[in-house]
């Protein structure tokens, strides 16, 4: 490598491999406190899906990359069996709490599953860093709509 | 109307929730400021609606992409109580109250996302940059 090439490569904050997640935790060898970090954080994805009914999934991904390092892809095939259990079982609850309305709730379910499969193999190519932005952008949207249809009427 | 409006709401959160990205977190505020269905429905219906598309989708990775199950394994057991905890607490908590947190929630969760997106695209941006400097050189 050249003088120049050193120069920069030395100067800029890039001289390391940021494609992935070079987080202080995935280089620590310390496996018994990773487990540990696992099982706590793995208690707040269960919150936000028995309290909130979603928003879990997006909170395991990190888990299962930052802290076990998991390969992107293989994250997210894992996230989606991990939701299973747990939608199930807060699913079940909601039901028995009355809080479910059958017609509206299988018109919907209908269309998650032909959406899941249009989502899984058509829109798969989609799936990049600019789409990713809109949709953050619209869910601070709707958070922010939430808002204030609760305290504007 | 409505049926067709319900479907469509489906559909966008499924092809969402299929690309990965958390379809749930888009399919309730959907649901609760278009749709009027109050917060703790939408919630259920997004709950109950991810099961089937989970399952198949579920049977689609294992032959496609791999499962890590000890991951899996890892997060769900502990996830499992506080989810059934937490789902058993709604009752005691009002509509309204529900909605502010789940808002809060959402916004937190946008914004970090967000931050962590942007973030990856300026390094993979400089490292594109700081390998054609080196080639180029």
């Amino acid at each position: 490598m050249s003088n120049k090439a050193n120069t920069i490569h030395n100067s800029l904050p890039c001289d390391r491999d940021f494609s992935k997640k070079s987080f202080k935790l995935t280089q620590q060898k310390d496996k018994k406190g990773r487990i540990i970090l696992t099982v706590i954080a793995s208690l707040f994805v269960g919150v936000a899906n028995g309290l909130f009914g979603g928003g879990g999934g997006m909170l395991v991904i990190p888990i299962f990359t930052i802290l076990l390092g998991l390969e992107e892809k293989l994250a997210h095939s894992s996230a989606i069996l991990t939701i299973l259990p747990l939608s199930l079982v807060s699913g079940i609850v909601y039901i028995v709490q009355g809080n479910f309305s059958i017609p509206d709730g299988l018109w919907v379910g209908g269309g998650v599953i032909i959406g899941g499969l249009i989502g899984t193999f058509v829109m798969k190519k989609l799936s990049n860093n600019v789409l990713k932005i809109v949709f953050y952008t619209l869910m601070i949207i709707a958070g922010v709509s939430t808002l204030v249809k609760n305290f504007g009427g | 109307m409505q049926i067709f409006l319900l479907i469509l709401a489906g559909i966008i959160g499924g092809i969402i929730g299929g690309m990965g990205m958390g379809g749930g977190t888009l399919l309730i505020p959907i649901l609760t400021i278009f749709l009027n269905v109050p917060q703790k429905n939408a919630q259920a219906i997004n709950l109950v609606a991810f099961i089937p598309m989970a399952i198949i989708v579920t049977i689609i990775n294992i032959k496609r992409k791999g499962i890590d199950y000890k991951s899996v394994l890892l997060v769900a057991a502990p996830a499992l109580v506080t989810s059934v905890i937490s789902a058993l607490l709604v009752r005691k908590i009002s509509s309204k109250a529900l909605s502010i947190g789940f808002a809060i929630f959402l916004i937190i969760l946008g914004v970090t996302m967000m931050i962590d997106t942007m973030r990856k695209c300026i390094y993979a941006y400089m490292n594109k940059c700081k390998e054609e400097y080196i080639h180029n050189d």
